[in-house]
């Protein structure tokens, strides 16, 4: 294997995929590793795939792409042990409108991508594992794997192996993740009949309905649970972060089983059969988590570099959109004769920060610090909305002004008047 | 409520690399003296590690789901050694 590739990339998930497959086409010589049996086989997501960014890189996807589902339907539900209170968005605007959100299954999406990719001219290897990047002086100049005369070079190298990123964090090009930075989500593939999730969710066709939970399913710890309906499964999981795993001596087994149990959600998954059982680090620290991101031969992109907007709940569309702008740099720098250089290579952290994927992470750069630090937002004020609606739509000989005293009481006994307005600035603050 | 982890594993497909383990514990006797809390033992979401009456942590790997957890907990010892299995070996996700 001592020949040399203009471009290598490291990872066939969906930024890995979208760099590949542009620079392919764009007629570089470029070789795509993946440790996995086929591309897809390693990796896990919720999953929901934004069409934009993908339409940005396979115009038409929307008529080819793998999708599950497309999103009609938004659920957010608060939650207390027992009960919910939540908000629905359900519906378009206007009928022309395309969804511009679809509930898709990875391995599915992952091979239906990299099909393109192999298509456009790529060179994609399979069960190969990169143990560590090659580097002349500072300048990284080819990767090595676990294979036999592993060795590989190539102009530049595209860094895509995931959140662990292990390749940049043994090269020393980033360091490692931290548990504080990072949600552990676990998942179960819940099969049910077609047209039972059709009418258990109130869908028909091609529509799907999300469901995010927040509230005491996490109990105070910073996280969130989903559900997510596909064609003839539903993906059912739960992720806090990593160090209040470790703080609340909890498993997150344990937790998304007692989420099954919810009565809220119970009976949604009811005589579904369990296929697979999944469990994946999301990236979450943030703006203020972003790693260098480029340097002397080498640029990375996706989870690998903590692109993760937590808030929203996405990620799929960052990696994408990661893995364009970097292609779309690295084939100008080709086009106009330039060195991939750490210089040339600044370009990709320029158009970055001008796109949505910088300019959405700063938004929310506080948002981690604050969950982290204000737990009430997880504990109190779920327990505090579940139960103030229960004694509005409680009808038991009470009049409606003593229960509103009541609710009102209750608020201020467990944050103060004080605290409630404390809290009211913080989220403010966060989500400005 | 008791959750056994392995009948979850159970739905899942691997390719075993035997007698290769991916990732290993450095020093098992840190484990056993130093470390108060083994939060590998309940944070590993394939229950990989298991605690003995003396303390001791025990690693077994087959049933890794490759999230990467361990090695982000352990960071007071440092005990755990973490690579991804060889090309093509663990677990095989049907869905992901």
């Amino acid at each position: 294997m001592a020949e040399k590739f203009d471009a290598i990339v490291i990872g066939a998930g969906p930024s890995g995929n979208t760099a590949a497959y542009l620079m392919a086409k764009a007629g570089m010589k470029v070789l795509q590793l993946e440790r996995g049996e086929y591309p897809g086989s390693k990796n896990v997501q919720g999953a929901i795939m934004y069409a934009d960014a993908l339409e940005a890189v396979i115009p038409n996807c929307r008529k080819q792409a793998p999708f599950e589902r497309a999103v009609l339907e938004q659920r957010m539900w608060l939650m207390d042990d027992r009960s919910h209170v939540g908000s629905h968005f359900r519906g378009t605007v206007d009928a022309e409108e395309q969804p511009t959100r679809y509930t898709v299954i990875r391995a599915n999406m992952d091979r239906w991508l990299s099909g393109k990719v192999q298509d456009a001219g790529a060179l994609l290897i399979c069960e190969t594992t990169v143990v560590e990047l090659l580097k002349k002086g500072e300048r990284v100049i080819g990767v090595r794997t676990d294979r036999a005369n592993g060795d590989i070079y190539a102009g530049v190298v595209v860094i895509a192996d995931g959140v662990n990123s292990l390749v940049a964090t043994k090269s020393g090009l980033r360091s490692p993740v931290k548990a504080h930075d990072v949600a552990l989500a676990v998942k179960e593939m819940h099969f049910l009949p077609k047209h039972t999730i059709e009418e258990r969710f109130n869908i028909s066709g091609n529509d799907g309905v999300v469901i995010e939970m927040f509230g005491k399913i996490t109990k105070g710890m910073v996280g969130t649970g989903f559900l997510y309906t596909n064609k003839e499964s539903i993906s059912l999981g739960i992720g806090c972060m990593v160090d209040d795993f470790k703080a609340a001596k909890v498993s997150p087994y344990q937790l998304l089983e007692e989420m099954k149990n919810h009565p809220s959600v119970k009976p949604l998954i009811a005589g579904a059969e369990v296929k697979e059982y999944s469990a994946h680090l999301i990236p979450e620290g943030g703006y203020n988590a972003i790693p260098t991101i480029h340097g002397d031969g080498w640029v990375i992109c996706g989870d690998s570099g903590g692109f993760v907007n937590s808030v929203h709940r996405e990620g799929s569309n960052l990696a994408m959109t990661t893995g364009r702008l970097a292609a779309e740099t690295i084939i100008a720098l080709r086009d106009e004769g330039k060195d991939y250089t750490a210089a040339h290579l600044k370009r990709y952290r320029k158009t970055l920060e001008q796109s949505f994927v910088m300019k959405d992470l700063k938004k929310y750069r506080d948002v981690p610090e604050i969950l982290h630090d204000n737990r009430q937002f997880l504990t109190t004020y779920p327990e505090l909305l579940t139960r103030a609606a229960h004694t509005m739509l409680k009808v038991d000989g009470v009049d409606k002004l003593s229960k509103e005293k009541q609710i009102k009481r209750d608020f201020v006994a467990k944050r103060s008047r004080f605290g409630l307005f404390g809290d009211a600035i913080k989220l403010m603050r966060a989500m400005r | 409520m008791s959750i056994k982890v392995e009948e979850k594993l159970f739905e899942n497909r691997y390719r075993v690399d035997e007698g290769r383990a991916h990732i290993f514990i450095k020093e098992p006797d840190v484990c056993r003296d130093k470390c108060e809390t083994p939060s590998c033992t309940w944070t590993c979401p394939a229950g990989c590690y298991t605690l003995g009456e003396d303390h001791s942590v025990t690693l077994s790997t087959d049933g890794c789901l490759e999230c990467g957890t361990c090695r982000l907990l352990c960071n007071e010892h440092f005990n755990v050694d973490w690579s991804y299995p060889r090309g093509g070996y663990g677990v095989l996700y049907k869905f992901g």
